[in-house]
């Protein structure tokens, strides 16, 4: 354990720092080829440059690859090359409108990866229960676990700052729970995670500077989704995922097909005069965890931010609980 | 309705922990003994099936939850 504090350091000082220090110029490089996008939640037409995945990305890789250096597990190269497919194929969205099932496809077979480095265990494990090995069915989970996690956290960035404020408390829960199973060195590669979010948030955060983008969302995600593959944690990662997991799945049970936000219709958020945010009207339109938590009232976005890394805190304090369950047997 | 949402969450909580007994449970001891080589292919493809049906459940459960939870609030 000890001889695993060196690189938990290293790792989680060059993730911080890498991304605090190359995003500010990257903003300016955006800026200068205007890749910017109008900030709807803005009353003045308010520009921001994306995608910030670039910064997130190379934080990411950096990281990682200190950790690798240290500790030589094939489960971090198999996180990387699948966290880096997610990248370009969410680059690739940025760039270029792909069709609703782009993206799902793609994070699919960025998932092979972990399959072919066997960076996998067939055991899935419950709290209370124990475990259940599933040899074909794992695969299978492998498969499904990249999109969903993916394209739930992209589904989540509607807001400034939420994207990467949720994902750092979901993946320090994370590695939180890591720590409480003993499973030392995957929590140390999970750490990274919470550091590269932690600093990007901080340019992310309200008034956004930079927007993450399809590129920035896919890469968090995926690399989310990858840690719980190969820390065996992936019933304790959906927990902690829980209130994006309610946005997508309100958003699909309301659309009931698998579409692009940018295809639907009706907005589940409209303002009023004073630019706060309030729930529509529109029957036709997504139901969203945004449009849940506006439906008691107007709020402002700082408003409608807090009260979505609440609702994580409160899952997160669930994966907590569920970590300590694993050991309980009934 | 903040307040409806923290209850979701638990009971999407209380979802998992039920559904994983469930299927630990159910597909934890099953095996299939008379096909020789396709045993485990037989118990694979089974044990798939019965997983597909737990999740299915488990969705209309949840989306059954979330109307009666929510309804009030949005007319939906």
């Amino acid at each position: 354990m000890t001889e695993l504090i060196l690189p938990a350091v290293i790792s989680c000082i060059v993730a911080f720092v890498v991304v605090f220090a190359m995003t500010p110029p990257l903003i300016k490089f955006l800026e200068k080829r205007n890749m910017a996008v109008k900030d709807m939640n803005k009353k003045e037409n308010v520009m921001v440059v994306r995608p910030g995945g670039i910064s997130i990305i190379v934080g990411i890789v950096m990281s990682e690859l200190v950790l690798y250096a240290f500790l030589q597990l094939n489960e971090i190269l198999a996180m990387l090359i699948t966290t880096t497919a997610a990248f370009v194929i969410g680059y690739i969205d940025d760039r270029k409108v792909m069709g609703g099932w782009f993206k799902p496809v793609a994070l699919a077979l960025a998932a092979i990866p972990i399959i072919a480095l066997g960076a996998y265990d067939t055991d899935l494990a419950f709290p209370l229960f124990g475990t259940v090995q599933i040899p074909v069915l794992y695969l299978a989970l492998i498969i499904f676990m990249i999109p969903i996690t993916g394209n739930t956290i992209n589904s989540i960035d509607v807001l400034n700052g939420v994207a990467s404020g949720f994902m750092v408390i979901a993946s320090f829960s994370l590695s939180i729970c890591l720590f409480i199973m003993q499973n030392y060195e995957i929590a140390i590669v999970s750490l990274p995670l919470g550091f590269v979010s932690l600093a990007f948030y901080k340019y992310h955060k309200i008034p956004s500077r930079i927007f993450p983008g399809d590129s920035g969302a896919l890469t968090l995600g995926a690399m989310y989704g990858s840690i719980a593959i190969i820390g065996g944690v992936e019933i304790i990662a959906a927990i902690a995922l829980l209130p994006a997991v309610i946005n997508s799945f309100l958003f699909l049970s309301s659309v009931k097909k698998i579409v692009e936000h940018r295809q639907i219709k009706g907005k589940p958020v409209e303002h009023t005069n004073d630019f706060r945010l309030k729930a529509t009207t529109d029957k036709s339109a997504p139901i969203t965890l945004v449009r849940l938590i506006l439906a008691g009232g107007p709020l402002s976005e700082k408003q409608v931010g807090f009260a979505i890394f609440k609702l994580t805190i409160f899952s997160g304090i669930l994966a907590i609980i569920t970590a300590f369950l694993m050991d309980v047997i009934l | 309705m903040k307040s409806s949402l923290y209850g979701f969450l638990f009971a999407m909580w209380i979802l998992i922990l039920l559904g994983g007994g469930i299927m630990v449970t159910l597909l934890g001891p099953f095996s299939i003994q008379q096909f020789g080589d396709f045993n485990w292919i037989l118990a694979s493809g089974i044990k798939v099936l019965i997983a597909l049906v737990l999740v299915t459940i488990w969705i209309l459960i949840l989306l059954k939850l979330k109307n009666w939870m929510f309804k009030k609030e949005i007319k939906f």
